[in-house]
């Protein structure tokens, strides 16, 4: 199974190829991987009926704890065909959705990637593993959104699902690492068996913040929930495909798959109840303004997402059974929806649901796909839809903590999401005919094969939900509720949920009835949307990049003297607070000093001292010359020729760049006031004092341990070499080397491009290189 | 401002620019064991041509040079680089030190010898990175033949 997850990532990559060879069919080609994974999944079947979870080991960074391991238990099964069998009908249709789209193979190679990614995500069993995939989804649906990258709209909606998911995904990172700290594990399986010890934790608090941010960010919950509708910029397939079915999803995996871990608390159950259930009206409430049938579905599906959230958060026995089954049901009607979206928007080119009128003659079978679907939507009989809605209400009324509140709040999203339903449905193929900018005809069967399928899906389990009793139960068995007797029926009797269906029912068809008028008086209320989350998102945005700007121009305001300044003193901070704390200020060092040695020191303290006070270029230069060559005789005195023979070249060297330099500078001026002058001389000798103090410090002794005896023990045993330094340098600490040695390169090269490029007006510059300079400008701006 | 020097600068440089290169080799080939390493034979390099710069020109040094010596410092990074890889191919971790005997003249080669040469490269490659583009600019600004004479040259000034 690894194996094929991989490998479908080598497929993607194969996309173009594949598509130079079977050219528009591809996609029907590339639809083969996820069907023959849905082919392996329901082989593994009789396994996960049986109860039993399958362990499929892979050892990655063992060193670290890090496994491929893959774990399929009835939840990773269920989502696992959730995304084999929709990605593959969704494959499809997009070949005939984007035929003869110039970037087709992109398409095709970011959507399989995403599959893959998504595959990897639910059947992870180790923490690291699954945030690896996880933020791969969230990479390759920017990528998604932003398939039309020539929209400004596109790529800004993907830029912000980017930041949003991405950002919860730091918060995650770091719930996993308290996960696996508080469980000592970084196994799933093991951690959903040490849920007491987890849930009476010190750490349970934090960790359960961090992994909610990451799963509500993923999930589009409330207060997150902007930038799902945003993200349909998006190809249609894509919409259905990661905003319906899978990514969004995610969020809600994660928390299913954790449930068992960390459910039940009282945090727990609050918190996921209420902001699932906030999330759900928000969703329902928002698409009533809306005419645009894909951000209909979008919002709708924040609602469902939210419904699926607070379901986990009731977390009784009937909750997760409701879970379950409206986890499978919505993503079949909304999938087919999606699909159906894209068709209308396909044939008669518009998305504005108020522009179509009609359709059901010229389009009679999309009518019924559509219809069947949001039958489904709206949670009436016989449908899937209507099972799931009927459990959903049947647990809100068993909720354990804030029950009447909740109960209004699911109450108001069903009967807004049958609105919504209505709308989608009946506006377009009901009522009187309309003028489309394309005259409408139904479209190809290949591309009604996926939503057709997927409808028929929801009314066959509506019709016999009985079937669906063992998937069901393994997923419930995989959550928390292990000894859970699942026994799904369309009928349950009269009973409180259906008079709420009902009611419901009533109130939804009065609101579609009206629904012109009310989108009228919501969008008086459109300023209140408006300071809604996403005015916060751009407002930390903007102030991000403020800061930025900020920051760079007082820390980078490109003067070498304020880096330097900047520098020495946090070296000064860092060091001198190291120094203080651990060895306190007064090194007990008897010094003993011959002459030549005072000798070499005053010459260097007089070319120091020399070189700040001279007047001339030239004199400087040559008065930090007598400074280099003190130091390199100390090398000498101190039998270092190495270090003697390097310090000599240097300084041989630094002339002569200087020499090359010197010509191009103005004339010496004093530029600098007596206060910076002052200042300069303050960080100076703080500076200089530091590191004098330091050295004492190293020498007085025996408290820091000394790491050059190892060094010369081993030099000529282990490095082969007499030549300690050279030892060192080249074997024992050769990674530091290599890395010093690009280093250098940069440096070489960024001198390189600054005397080449500094391209001050009439300056010479040759024209090659004032064209890098425009092109890398450009790349900037 | 860099001109051909005098007739002794010029005739020195000649004689030494081979002398101090071999000497290069000598302290990098020795290096370990005895003082000198690629460093500080990379810097000894630099200081030749260097001189052969200022004696001989600019175009003297291109000549001689034939590759760029942004080149060096690839050919560098890659000696580096690949050094770090026979230690995998034996089964052991990157960048662990192997060591073979070279029979016939008997001599040490190893994978610290291969790092080394790329250090003296890289050393080499960059400080004649830093001085050539310094003499570039020089002539571009100074040279009235220069591919693009610059308007208003900034006065000469002397220190």
């Amino acid at each position: 199974m690894q194996l094929a997850v991989l490998g479908g990532f080598a497929v993607a990559a194969m996309a173009p190829l594949l598509h130079r060879w079977f050219g528009a069919r591809t996609p029907m080609v590339m639809a083969l991987l996820p069907a023959f994974l849905a082919a392996w999944l329901i082989g593994q079947w009789p396994v996960i009926a049986a109860g039993e979870v399958l362990l499929l080991e892979w050892a990655w960074v063992p060193g670290l704890d890090i496994s491929l391991t893959f774990l399929i238990d009835g939840l990773a099964w269920l989502f696992a065909m959730l995304i084999t069998v929709i990605g593959a009908l969704v494959l499809v249709y997009s070949g005939e959705y984007l035929r003869g789209h110039r970037d087709l193979p992109r398409f095709l190679v970011v959507i399989t990637a995403f599959m893959m990614s998504m595959l990897g995500l639910v059947l992870a069993d180790n923490l690291i593993t699954l945030f690896v995939f996880w933020e791969l989804t969230s990479v390759t649906s920017y990528l998604l959104i932003g398939f039309n990258h020539t929209d400004l709209a596109a790529r800004k909606a993907a830029l912000q699902g980017l930041l949003v998911t991405v950002g919860g995904g730091l918060a995650l990172l770091a719930g996993f690492v308290l996960l696996a700290l508080a469980g000592d594990s970084w196994s799933l399986h093991e951690l959903a068996q040490r849920g007491d010890l987890l849930r009476g934790h010190d750490l349970y608090t934090p960790l359960l913040i961090c992994v909610l941010l990451g799963a509500f960010t993923k999930s589009a919950q409330f207060p997150f929930h902007f930038w799902l509708p945003n993200a349909m910029a998006a190809p249609t397939p894509v919409s259905a495909y990661l905003h319906s079915a899978t990514m969004v999803k995610a969020g809600v995996y994660l928390l299913a798959r954790l449930h068992p871990a960390l459910g039940g608390t009282e945090g727990w159950v609050i918190t996921l109840s209420l902001v699932g259930a906030v999330t759900m009206v928000t969703g329902a409430f928002l698409a009533m303004q809306h005419t645009n049938v894909k951000k209909l579905l979008a919002y709708s599906t924040v609602m469902g997402l939210g419904t699926l959230t607070m379901l986990l958060g009731i977390g009784t026995e009937k909750a997760l059974v409701a879970f379950a089954v409206f986890l499978l049901a919505h993503s079949l009607y909304k999938g087919a929806l999606f699909m159906v979206a894209g068709i209308l928007d396909h044939e008669t080119g518009t998305k504005d649901v108020t522009a179509m009128g009609g359709l059901r003659h010229l389009m009679p079978v999309t009518a019924i796909v559509a219809g069947v679907a949001g039958l489904s939507l709206a949670g009436l009989p016989p449908l899937l839809g209507f099972v799931g809605k009927e459990l959903m209400l049947t647990s809100v009324l068993e909720a354990p903590s804030w029950r009447l509140l909740i109960l209004l709040l699911a109450f108001t999203a069903a009967f807004l999401t049958l609105a919504v339903a209505a709308i989608i449905v009946l506006r377009p193929f009901f009522g009187k005919r309309q003028e489309t900018p394309r005259p409408p005809h139904d479209p190809s069967r290949v591309m009604l094969a996926g939503p057709g399928l997927l409808a028929a899906l929801s009314l066959l389990f509506g019709l016999a939900p009985g079937l669906l009793d063992p998937v069901v139960g393994a997923v419930v068995a995989g959550i928390g509720a292990p000894e859970a007797k699942v026994h799904l029926a369309l009928w349950h009797g009269l009973n409180l949920p259906l008079a709420l269906s009902l009611a419901s029912l009533a109130l939804g068809l009065t609101a579609y009835r009206f629904w012109d008028r009310l989108r009228g008086g919501l969008a008086r209320l459109a300023p209140l949307t408006r300071r809604g989350p996403e005015a916060g998102y751009d407002a930390l945005m903007a102030g991000l990049v403020a800061l930025a700007d900020g920051q760079t121009r007082f820390l980078q305001n490109g003067y070498i003297r304020n880096y330097l300044v900047m520098t020495l003193l946090v070296l000064v901070g860092l060091v001198g607070h190291a120094l203080f704390f651990r060895h306190g200020l007064a090194p007990d060092v008897a010094l003993s000093v011959y002459f030549h040695e005072a000798v070499t020191a005053g010459l260097m303290i007089a070319g120091a001292l020399a070189a700040c006070v001279m007047r001339s270029r030239l004199a400087a230069v040559a008065a930090l010359g007598v400074m280099g060559f003190s130091i390199a005789l100390t090398f000498v005195l101190f039998s270092a020729p190495d270090l003697a023979i390097t310090q000599l070249l240097v300084e041989t060297l630094t002339v002569i760049l200087l020499v090359l330099v010197l010509f191009r500078l103005p004339r010496f001026a004093t530029l600098s006031t007596p206060i910076e002058r002052l200042r300069d001389l303050v960080v100076a000798s703080l500076t200089g004092g530091l590191i004098t103090l330091l050295m004492l410090a190293v020498l007085s002794g025996e408290r820091l341990p000394r790491i050059s005896d190892y060094m010369v023990a081993n030099s000529q045993p282990l490095g082969h070499g007499h030549n300690i330094v050279n030892v060192i340098l080249v074997d024992f600490r050769a990674l530091d080397t290599l890395g010093e040695m690009f280093v250098l390169a940069l440096a070489a090269i960024g001198v390189f491009a600054m005397l080449r490029f500094h391209a001050a007006p009439g300056e010479g510059v040759d024209r090659e290189g004032r064209r890098n300079l425009a092109s890398t400008e450009d790349d900037h701006g | 401002m860099v001109r051909s020097g005098t007739l002794i600068l010029n005739a020195a440089a000649r004689l030494l620019l081979p002398l101090q290169l071999l000497f290069s080799v000598f302290l990098l080939l020795r290096g370990h064991d005895e003082p000198g390493g690629g460093f500080i034979a990379g810097l000894v390099a630099s200081g030749a041509f260097a001189l052969y710069l200022f004696s001989q020109g600019r175009h003297a040094l291109g000549e001689m040079l034939k590759v760029s010596p942004r080149d060096l410092i690839g050919m560098g990074l890659l000696f580096g680089v690949v050094s770090t890889l026979p230690g995998w191919w034996a089964g052991e971790p990157f960048f662990t030190a192997q060591w073979w005997t070279i029979p016939i003249i008997d001599f040490k080669a190893s994978t610290p010898l291969i790092f080394d040469i790329g250090v003296y490269l890289v050393v080499v490659g960059s400080v004649l990175t830093a001085i050539t583009a310094l003499v570039d600019t020089d002539q571009t600004e100074h040279d009235p033949t220069g591919h693009s004479k610059t308007d208003h040259d900034q006065p000469h000034q002397d220190v």
